[in-house]
């Protein structure tokens, strides 16, 4: 990375005020935790969380032939979407390795919008930016865009408060948008999210968001005010964040995906679509398809007591080395201390026992079924009320 | 942030205190504010071991991540706390009693004499936090 000074978004007052603790992420300050980890993870699983997601880039293609440069830099097939549907893809390089992974928006047929990770920002946006040049328009809207991801059951309980307009966003289907008013905010509402819960991501300008942040908390407080009962909505910070996705198998860039992983031996072979005709990478892809993953990316607990981190060594019983870990820590909402790792296709039926390789001890764990905590269907009909 | 003026502080943000030839240590409410939600806290060291100034005794794992536990001074382990293997959240709890980690009988007392009063590690926190 370079030295550049850390950048801060338009809710950096917001978190320092509700006493944040601020971490360098990606270039930008941002905060890690507010009350705790375990409280905003616990506060996201039972009622609903208030995430700052204003780091990551916003990068909006218009013209004729904007659908085509989308698709062809994407795994997924974009032709399936149709106005207001939002899909889960990557980028890949010629080699079939992950740029980045996105969230591709078809606003129209000749207007899209892709959501990066904030440290892939500089190289997505050149790598579109370059592939727009003499087909479509290409602009990007990182600077101007905010963006507050509001997670959990009680996430439309809070929105059927928010006004008329935000009151009827739970018929918004999953991985679907459209433009909306929240508490007098205009902005753009997505079902999406990155914490296994049901739940919105809201775009809108970069100096609304503060009014936006503030208007969603006051909501939380006054509902959920009877003893015993915690308030509607918490903010939550990067810390809960990562340990929400953990706990529902969703990658993290620079951990367990990166340019040298590709999305098949990562599990996200259902994100490419290798018959959907030429995209970057493709030829690659079908060469790793063709022949049997040497290595997969697998969930595990952990069985002895110890827990396993990014960069530890996965061992055999025999300990040798085989594989690594790229995600792990304790799981608030599973109960236990539970990881991602590559292992080689033999040891990934689930049951298989290994060891991580903490710091030089070899603790036992076990090769789980993934996601590790998946919503309930009543909580899912609970918050469409 | 509680800084108990009886106590003698290093710049890992332990907590010692002597008494009878033996020095219990612990680790300080900044340290626990630091670490968040504490989850596994593992001594690999027990009763009648010799550990130098500076070595590992142990790890804390929270919810965010690993740090090591440092010896403060050189000297004999006389015990460990034994309950932090079931209720690791008692260092969260409370870090400055049943949160104790290890007791250490010091064999060089000028280590010991290098350690932080309350006032001074006071100082040094104004100084690491930010």
């Amino acid at each position: 990375m370079t030295d550049a000074p850390l950048r801060r978004t338009s809710l950096y007052a917001e978190h320092v005020a509700a006493g944040a603790r601020i971490v360098p992420f990606a270039g930008w300050e941002m905060p890690v935790q507010y009350t705790g980890i375990v409280d905003e993870h616990t506060a996201v699983r039972t009622a609903a969380g208030l995430f700052d997601a204003s780091h990551m880039g916003e990068l909006e293609l218009r013209g004729e032939y904007s659908g085509h440069v989308v698709d062809y830099l994407t795994t997924n097939d974009t032709k399936k979407l149709v106005d207001g549907q939002a899909q889960y893809t990557c980028a890949v390089n010629e080699s079939g390795t992950i740029l980045d992974d996105l969230i591709v928006y078809r606003v129209a047929a000749d207007r899209w919008l892709i959501v990066c990770n904030a440290g892939n920002h500089d190289k997505i946006s050149a790598l579109f930016a370059k592939a727009a040049e003499n087909h479509c328009e290409f602009s990007d809207q990182s600077d101007k865009t905010a963006l507050i991801a509001l997670q959990g059951p009680k996430a439309f309980d809070v929105l059927a408060l928010a006004g008329a307009d935000a009151a009827k966003l739970h018929d918004l289907p999953g991985f679907h948008f459209r433009d909306a008013v929240i508490a007098n905010v205009r902005c753009t509402a997505s079902r999406t999210g990155y914490t296994g819960e049901d739940g919105v991501e809201i775009f809108c300008a970069w100096d609304d968001a503060p009014t936006l942040w503030r208007s969603l908390l006051e909501l939380g407080r006054s509902m959920g005010v009877s003893p015993g009962v915690s308030p509607g909505v918490k903010c939550a910070g990067l810390g809960a964040r990562d340990t929400l996705r953990l706990e529902a198998r969703l990658s993290l860039y620079g951990n367990d995906i990166d340019e040298t992983t590709n999305p098949l031996e990562a599990g996200l072979g259902w994100i490419v679509k290798l018959d959907k005709g030429d995209f970057v990478g493709r030829a690659a892809l079908q060469e790793i398809k063709a022949k049997p993953l040497a290595r997969k990316l697998v969930g595990f607990e952990m069985t002895g007591r110890g827990v396993g981190r990014h960069g530890y060594p996965l061992r055999d019983l025999d300990g040798k080395e085989v594989g690594i870990c790229t995600s792990g820590g304790p799981a608030p909402t599973v109960g236990k201390s539970i990881g991602l790792g590559y292992l080689p296709s033999a040891m990934c039926d689930v049951g298989t026992k290994f060891l991580v390789d903490c710091r030089g001890k070899n603790i036992d764990a076990v090769v789980v079924k993934t996601p590790f905590y998946k919503r309930t269907k009543e909580a899912k009909e609970g918050s469409a009320k | 942030m509680t800084v108990p003026a009886d106590l003698k502080y290093t710049k890992d943000h332990e907590w010692t205190q002597s008494a009878g030839g033996e020095m219990t240590i612990g680790i300080t409410a900044f340290a626990v504010e630091q670490l968040g939600d504490i989850t596994l806290v593992n001594l690999d060291v027990k009763a009648g071991d010799v550990i130098a100034a500076g070595k590992a005794f142990g790890t804390i794992e929270s919810v965010k991540t690993l740090s090591d536990l440092f010896a403060p001074v050189s000297g004999k382990i006389v015990k460990v706390n034994a309950d932090l293997e079931k209720r690791p959240e008692l260092v969260n709890e409370d870090c400055y009693g049943k949160g104790w980690m290890v007791v250490i009988a010091p064999s060089e007392p000028a280590e010991s004499a290098k350690l932080m009063d309350a006032t001074a590690y006071g100082e040094y926190l104004k100084t690491a936090a930010h």
